[in-house]
């Protein structure tokens, strides 16, 4: 049962939902960076949301499937196709032995996630099987994937044999079949060009210059070259606290935005460091983490700034959304 | 016990799914211990929805998951954070032997190849390389976070007169295990990394080692103490480990 690598793409790792519980020996939470859309291709095969799933960034793999398998692809569009034909997104998958599925350039978002029916077999390490780039462990042998990689996976679940029969019927004379089903739009992100960031006011807002604060608000900022899986460098208005102060280390988090001496501020992403000791400024919310994690360098950003409570209720709701995907996908596979 | 000085503690927000517990401002021992005491309490009563927490030198932030706090939407996720942890500071006993206070001992071969900068260190302060070990072994120190790479102590306590400034040209590789000096502060690489700490020796030891059930032989809370070993203890000790 594998999966062989013909092109690695620009930068495609395994991620699942990150590894908890061990920041405190400072050991990084990994994990893929728009868990909303990896989770949501876990599921639409039948997976554990938890599932090592494939993330590819800006660029895609091209990758040759020695055995009949069920995947998903969801997150940012990369014109995936399995020998010249378009496929669909956001939609069960059934590719045929022999068959090659190309995922070129991201055209909206940034990162397409790959969900394997059963999940991809790497080791898990401290829990989790997300790659920690550069401690080099964890995922595929601690890196990111190169030509000539073989990936094995698991067995599906119980869950998607009905399902897996169908497709597989439905493929018969072809390279790949999809049910003509696909989910509510609503329940999945749209990726807008110059999308609007909500965050909260960081612990350290208030040490910043009154026209730094204003500006961090109310002006734009562009996502740098310089961006990656540790954190986005964003280019705009120079930040300035009122006067010099020292910072003890301390924890920060997936969304943090800190900023350097230099003025211009950094979103600490999933590969992010453990502690931090730069002022921090803000911090989004984790309900639009996903969208944030779809930003391809060069575009631009707008900060808004909302309440705890809001932050909450946002997150909440998305939560529910995903419950409620779940029980309409369990009705989706037992009616095959 | 030390139940009246754990109450006024402050609770703030780091983000929407963390909370950061201020133990104050003061960088010591007796806050480390106090954050080590609602750490300990944390571990031993473990809650759904609260994920993990990092210390750090006057703080512990608690990282939550709301959508299982709230069960599932039904309750405000920051009442009960809130709630849960107010009731950790009010019943964690700050008590030094009952948290099992640990004394770690770092063997390290000083000088030569192993701390090539061991001879600058010495000159800078006016001191021979004999005694920057000797000050260096004397003391012991405290574990106050692990932090900007896996199992990286931040190390408190080290003697003022063996304080020596970064290197003006960083180094691109520090070998794993290299114990170093920049400024006032000492502390040991657990991996290969660039740096311009002042090396002037190295551990055997592996500190961090993702395959062992506990990875990192540190952990915030933690005395120190370095050992002074020869290059030939060195050599036996690397062969030890390898098996």
């Amino acid at each position: 049962m594998s999966i062989k690598v013909i092109k690695p793409g620009l930068l495609t790792t395994v991620q699942d939902m990150g590894r908890y519980k061990h920041q405190q020996e400072g050991v990084i939470v990994s994990g893929a960076m728009d868990t909303f859309a990896m989770r949501i291709a876990n599921l639409l095969v039948g997976n554990p949301e938890n599932t090592a799933t494939l993330e590819a960034t800006l660029q895609g793999p091209t990758l040759y499937f020695e055995q009949d398998q069920l995947v998903a692809l969801t997150g940012a569009d990369m014109a995936a196709s399995i020998n010249n034909e378009p496929v669909r997104m956001w939609r069960p998958l059934l590719v045929r032995a022999g068959s090659t599925l190309v995922l070129k350039n991201a055209k909206h978002g940034c990162r397409t996630y790959l969900a394997i029916a059963g999940g991809i077999d790497v080791p898990s390490i401290m829990g989790s099987a997300s790659t920690y780039l550069r401690a080099v462990f964890g995922g595929y042998q601690g890196r990111s994937l190169l030509a000539d990689d073989m990936l094995s996976c698991h067995e599906s679940t119980n869950k998607v044999a009905a399902l897996e029969l169908k497709l597989t019927d439905e493929a018969i004379g072809n390279w790949f079949s999809q049910p003509n089903w696909t989910l509510e739009p609503q329940s999945y992100m749209v990726y807008e060009d110059q999308p609007v960031i909500r965050a909260m006011k960081g612990l350290e807002h208030d040490l910043f210059k009154e026209s730094s604060q204003e500006g961090f608000w109310q002006s734009q900022f562009q996502v740098t070259a310089q961006s990656d899986r540790m954190g986005y460098r964003l280019l705009g208005q120079s930040l300035l606290l009122s006067e010099h102060k020292d910072l003890l280390s301390s924890a920060v988090t997936f969304g943090t935005v800190q900023v350097p001496p230099e003025g211009m501020p950094i979103i600490l992403m999933a590969d992010h460091q453990t502690t931090g000791g730069y002022p921090r400024i803000a911090q989004v919310i984790a309900a639009d983490l996903p969208k944030l994690a779809q930003v391809q360098p060069g575009r631009i950003i707008q900060f808004k700034e909302v309440s705890l409570q809001d932050a909450h209720a946002l997150y909440l709701k998305q939560e529910a959304d995903l419950e409620q995907l779940k029980s309409a996908l369990s009705l989706k596979f037992t009616k095959v | 016990m030390n139940r009246k000085e754990l109450l006024p503690i402050q609770l703030i927000p780091l983000g929407d799914k963390a909370v950061v517990l201020q133990f104050g401002e003061e960088v010591s021992e007796g806050t480390q211990s106090k954050i080590q005491a609602v750490a300990h309490y944390l571990d031993s009563h473990p809650t759904p929805g609260i994920l993990e927490y990092v210390p750090a030198y006057t703080t512990l932030t608690v990282y939550y998951d709301p959508w299982i706090l709230s069960e599932k939407g039904k309750k405000n996720p920051y009442d009960k954070v809130v709630g849960i942890l107010q009731s950790a500071l009010s019943k964690a006993k700050d008590d030094h032997k009952a948290n099992g206070k640990r004394l770690v001992e770092i063997p390290v071969c000083y000088g030569g190849a192993f701390g090539p900068d061991l001879e600058e260190v010495a000159e800078k302060n006016n001191l021979t390389p004999e005694k920057v070990v000797e000050l260096h072994t004397k003391k012991s120190y405290l574990v106050h976070m692990i932090g900007f790479a896996p199992g990286f102590p931040y190390l408190g306590g080290m003697d003022k007169r063996i304080a020596t400034p970064r290197k003006s040209k960083p180094r691109a590789v520090i070998p794993a295990g290299s114990v170093g000096i920049a400024g006032t502060q000492t502390g040991v690489y657990p991996l290969e990394t660039p740096g311009g700490w002042q090396l002037i020796g190295r551990t055997p030891l592996t500190l961090f080692n993702p395959e062992r059930e506990e990875p990192s032989i540190l952990k915030a809370g933690d005395q120190v103490r370095f050992i002074a070993i020869s290059e030939q203890e060195f050599k036996k000790q690397v062969k030890l480990h390898e098996h």
